[in-house]
């Protein structure tokens, strides 16, 4: 049990960069998650708990304080993402803050991300899915559907959208994003 | 058919699954001493209205939230769109 080796979500020792015309594609494996509940009617508590770490984001934004980012995943609810290297134990970390004002799920092996860089970005979207992805401005997130997963997309940018989706489904994901990638070079 | 989410904006009807009439909120006590007959009547007695009805939409391929939604059924026409939650607590409230 002692020589296991980890694997991305696309089952290499690295992570996989594609680049296809003007677009990039990069597997993102650096990123530690943890969901974010507020129970009922603790939507402020749970903010101001979190405070100190990272300010959660109103519907459909995201926020991006360095070492944390978080995004709007529902009612009352957010992803909150760090760097894997020093925040192995994200959602510890977030559930000693929230205390019982919020429930903390670890989220880092549940999810693949993929960034997509480039100028083209929202003629490939469009060809993905029917998020509106020219009148989202950079730090806009949404859940959406993309060849048929549950996904989210996350604007960094201007031309760079994350997409956050099912770890077991990269391959099919990756897949889409070549095909659309290459459908636009 | 699009639906007004109350927090995204318009979304395309295939994001959202449909659940009911929205009286599936009033789900009976059942503790009281004719919860046998009220939890028949909850399950199985229902309008079929030919006009306005109000009905659970659940966006499931989205944000996950329970809807409101109040359509004609002979038109399709979407009047009006709120959250369940609000819905249900302001029906609380009201009690």
């Amino acid at each position: 049990m002692h020589n296991l080796k980890p694997i991305t979500p696309l089952g290499g020792a690295t992570p996989r960069v594609d680049t296809i015309g003007a677009m990039t594609i990069t597997e993102v494996v650096d990123c530690a998650m943890a969901s974010v509940a507020a129970r009922n009617d603790q939507r402020d508590a749970v903010k101001s708990a979190l405070a100190g770490k990272i300010s959660l984001p109103e519907v459909g934004l995201s926020t991006m304080e360095a070492p944390y980012s978080a995004f709007w995943m529902g009612m009352d609810q957010w992803m909150i993402t760090a760097p894997h290297e020093s925040h192995e134990l994200l959602a510890q970390e977030v559930k000693a803050d929230v205390g019982d004002t919020a429930s903390v799920v670890e989220q880092t092996d549940a999810w693949c991300r993929f960034d997509v860089a480039g100028q083209d970005l929202c003629d490939m979207f469009e060809r993905l899915c029917n998020a509106p992805v020219r009148s989202m401005a950079a730090g806009a997130a949404l859940r959406g559907t993309l060849e048929h997963l549950g996904v989210f997309l996350w604007r960094l940018e201007d031309t760079t959208m994350a997409v956050i989706a099912p770890r077991s489904s990269a391959g099919s994901l990756h897949h889409a994003l070549i095909g659309a990638a290459k459908s636009i070079a | 058919m699009i639906i007004n989410h109350p927090l995204l904006g318009p979304r395309d009807a295939q994001e959202f699954t449909y659940l009911g009439d929205a009286s599936l909120l009033d789900r009976p006590d059942w503790q009281v001493p004719d919860a046998a007959q009220a939890f028949h009547d909850y399950l199985y007695l229902r309008d079929n209205p030919a006009g306005d009805h109000r009905e659970l939409w659940f966006h499931e391929q989205g944000d996950r939230s329970w809807l409101v939604v109040t359509r004609n059924t002979l038109t399709h026409e979407i009047l009006n769109v709120e959250l369940a939650r609000d819905v249900a607590k302001a029906r609380r409230a009201a009690q």
